[in-house]
């Protein structure tokens, strides 16, 4: 288990330009692998296009106070990316006139922002339907200060979106960190004592699950049926969605995929389980994504290899919803991990 | 050629034994897809049977394809080394158990 991100280590994965060219060319021999793009082009879905606009992603900063194994953010500690009150400024505008219905708050840990509860605050005002913190849970628990989120988030009527890799301590905490399960339980738990997850209640606490290693995610319905029923009989812990993700061969997973020498299996089962009913509804055809320097991408995993909107509009401060609806979806060989099998998407399956 | 009897990236080639028999094998796959679908049984619980079977056939393919399975399944390795050993210990029963037919045998012939 790393302590440091792959950045602060000078891994030479960091650089995106190195992970374009393994992703491009990898160790498949050129054709032995189809390009993305070919396979979508023989189902007329070239280029790929954005449909209405409903999500809009903010990565408040990459610094985490974990620093998992599979991290596409390369998040960590050690990782200063913070998005300043003046980028916030200008994503609050876009938040007031956007057609979005749902606001999706991200990182790293999106609440070690210094100012992320004053945005919260005043993102909730603009009156978006769905207003999502992805809370990585141990943070409720990391340090006194960040006790009272439970409360913070239900006064602002916040939709939570948690990862816990898995209901077994053993499994979760391989992936997370050692202490991370005994944490994510206890975070759990004081979610639930305010009424999040509970059934019938409007606060929304939603799980997400993605493989604790090279291997797809199986079934979503049957996996949230096993964590519902594990969690409630061991901890008494309620949440209402499991969405289940597919790891993208991006960042230290990708790290991951290279040193375990799983990367050749693991791209050629994506591709051999590309399912082109999937592409219609892949995320990034309903969401634009904001960095934290406030530049703009098709994805959260586009963010990170730093392939910006195709646009001429790249950044928040100058944001046109038109002009954007007007673009082509950039693509490459990491979004056979949006259309393999059922689909992955920051909500779980898409097909 | 290969120097191995079993090649790991010939079981995803499985699929191309219909191209020589398309009636037997499509029926082959039709009925192997419907037996893992879930019915009484989950198909979790079907994995983790298909899961010791294919230790007890000794299918290198098979213990790859339903190892690979079961984690996807969310089935931890505890469970999957428990049903291992409810195979190992069929397979060790079955074997004793025809020591009686040996004692009946020494039994009958051995004055
Ligand atoms: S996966 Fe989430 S919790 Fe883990 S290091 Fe990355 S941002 Fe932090
Ligand atoms: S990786 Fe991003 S751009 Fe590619 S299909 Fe997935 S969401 Fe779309």
């Amino acid at each position: 288990m790393a302590t440091k991100s792959l950045k602060a280590r000078n891994n030479d994965i960091a650089n995106t330009q190195r992970q374009l060219e393994i992703l491009s060319n990898g160790i498949f021999a050129n054709g032995e692998l189809p390009t993305f793009a070919t396979k979508i082009k023989e189902t007329n879905q070239f280029p790929l296009r954005p449909k209405k606009l409903e999500i809009l992603q903010i990565n408040l900063g990459y610094m985490c106070n974990q620093v998992c194994d599979h991290c596409h953010v390369d998040a960590g500690p050690d990782r200063k990316e913070i998005m300043t009150i003046e980028t916030m400024n200008q994503c609050l505008e876009v938040i007031k006139k956007t057609g979005a219905h749902t606001l999706d708050l991200t990182g790293g840990a999106p609440e070690m922002n210094p100012n992320f509860r004053w945005f919260v605050e005043e993102a909730s005002k603009a009156g978006i339907k769905d207003f999502i913190v992805r809370s990585n849970l141990t943070i409720i628990k990391a340090n006194k200060k960040y006790h009272d989120l439970p409360d913070f988030f239900k006064k602002h009527g916040v939709h939570v979106v948690s990862s816990l890799p898995h209901y077994t301590k053993g499994k979760t905490d391989k992936q997370r960190g050692d202490g991370v399960f005994d944490k994510s339980i206890e975070a759990l738990k004081s979610l639930n004592e305010v009424g999040y997850g509970m059934p019938n209640s409007d606060l929304k606490l939603d799980l997400v699950y993605n493989p604790s290693g090279a291997f797809l995610p199986g079934n979503q319905q049957a996996l949230e049926q096993d964590f519902k029923k594990a969690l409630k009989a061991d901890f008494d812990i309620n949440f209402h969605n499991l969405f289940a993700i597919t790891n993208l061969p991006i960042s230290r997973f990708l790290d991951y995929l290279i040193a375990s020498e799983n990367y050749e299996d693991y791209m050629t089962a994506l591709v051999d389980a590309f399912n082109p009913s999937a592409v219609a509804n892949v995320m990034c055809t309903n969401t634009i994504s904001v960095s934290w320097d406030g530049f703009l991408y098709d994805c959260d995993f586009n963010q990170m290899l730093n392939l910006k909107v195709a646009s001429k509009v790249q950044h928040i401060s100058a944001y046109n919803e038109e002009l954007l609806q007007n673009r082509n979806i950039v693509i490459n060989q990491h979004c056979f991990g949006c259309t393999a099998g059922a689909g992955s998407s920051c909500q779980g399956v898409v097909a | 050629m290969s120097k191995n009897y079993y090649d790991a990236a010939d079981l995803r080639k499985f699929g191309k034994i219909i191209e020589w028999n398309e009636e037997l094998g499509t029926k082959f796959f039709d009925y192997y897809g419907k037996v893992f679908e879930d019915g009484a049984l989950s198909a979790r619980e079907k994995s983790l049977i298909a899961l010791a079977v294919a230790h007890t056939e000794q299918c290198p393919y098979c213990i790859d394809a339903y190892t690979k399975d079961s984690l996807q399944k969310g089935i931890t390795k505890e469970e999957m080394m428990e049903a291992v050993h409810v195979g190992a210990a069929i397979k060790s029963g079955a074997t004793l158990v025809h020591g009686v037919q040996m004692m009946n045998i020494v039994n009958k012939l051995d004055s």
